[in-house]
């Protein structure tokens, strides 16, 4: 399976995605500058953390008009997975990929540490080597991740199973404390009806190693080589 | 030439504004109800007049603001 990495001015979580897909998955990747447009020859397109153009205007919003954020929806537009992490998962909503947006969190702070995730749902391209309600840690690092929606968009949402993450106790409940930035229902991931297109705010591509803390992010890159194979296979 | 007002929707929380409402109550401005927090952008045009108002609206719905959680206001200047 080949992946992507987009890299905009100001990206930097892009080497951390690279190395997490090449030396914890042994899957083939490669950067792509955000001012090319070939997609071509690629499974999935990763859009990673950072400040893509200083977060100038809105978190995401400059990014969205790129040369390579058009290529980006054709792609998706085809069938192929895109998964947005943290700045990519504004892109994403900047971009209209993906419904709603991300807000300034509620109290107004930079949040960089480690939280618990349930897993809403398990049968989606990116959650399958995850089992339902099956709770994992990952690290948070941003000052705009509170999901914020319409009520239309959010009961959509919850028809197509389009939330697969939510913020909770590492027991797996969802408290107003448990969840960091004031998400609406304490969501921390979504994906497009089509199935295709996830983004979250938590960082998989920082726990893919012992060594880094943790390695449940490995878990959803791996439920994407498997969507993939499957898809090969079929 | 023109000014855009981008603000958060009404029915949108503004923490920051509420953050600074609070802060001008607890040094004594206690009269002080609601603030909320928005930006501008003062633009010049250098195209053809006749498209001016289009044009500030389009940008204004496409790039300045966020229609999911925000809104705008075009106020154009000679």
């Amino acid at each position: 399976m080949k992946f992507g990495v987009v890299v905009f001015p100001g990206s930097n979580c892009d080497y951390d995605s690279y190395r997490a897909v090449k030396d914890s998955l042994n899957q083939q990747v490669e950067f792509i500058w955000h001012g090319d447009e070939d997609t071509s020859g690629f499974d999935a397109i990763i859009l990673p953390g950072g400040f893509s153009y200083g977060d100038y205007l809105r978190a995401g919003a400059i990014a969205s008009f790129s040369r390579i954020i058009a290529s980006v929806k054709k792609f998706a537009e085809n069938g192929g997975f895109v998964m947005g992490i943290c700045n990519g998962f504004q892109v994403l909503t900047e971009s209209g990929l993906l419904p709603g947006t991300l807000m300034l969190n509620t109290n107004l702070r930079f949040i960089c540490r480690d939280i618990y995730l349930r897993t809403e749902n398990d049968s989606t391209a990116f959650s399958s080597e995850l089992s339902g309600g099956e709770v994992i840690r990952l690290p948070v690092a941003h000052n705009q991740g509170n999901y914020f929606c319409s009520d239309d968009v959010y009961h959509r949402l919850n028809d197509y199973g389009g939330i697969i993450f939510r913020y909770c106790t590492p027991g797996g409940k969802t408290t107003e404390d448990a969840n960091p930035n004031g998400s609406r229902d304490s969501i921390a991931g979504i994906m497009n009806e089509r199935g295709n297109v996830m983004g979250m705010m938590p960082h998989p591509e920082r726990y893919v190693e012992d060594l880094l803390g943790g390695t449940d992010g490995i878990k959803i890159f791996g439920s994407l080589v498997n969507a993939n194979t499957g898809r090969a296979d079929n | 030439m023109a000014r855009v007002y981008v603000s958060l929707k009404k029915s949108v929380a503004d923490p920051q504004g509420q953050t600074i409402k609070k802060a001008l109550n607890d040094i004594g401005y206690e009269g002080v109800a609601e603030v909320r927090v928005g930006k501008f952008f003062d633009i010049s045009y250098d195209g053809d007049l006749e498209n001016l108002e289009r044009v500030l609206k389009e940008i204004s719905e496409k790039v300045l603001a966020n229609p999911v959680i925000e809104e705008f206001v075009i106020e154009e200047s000679a």
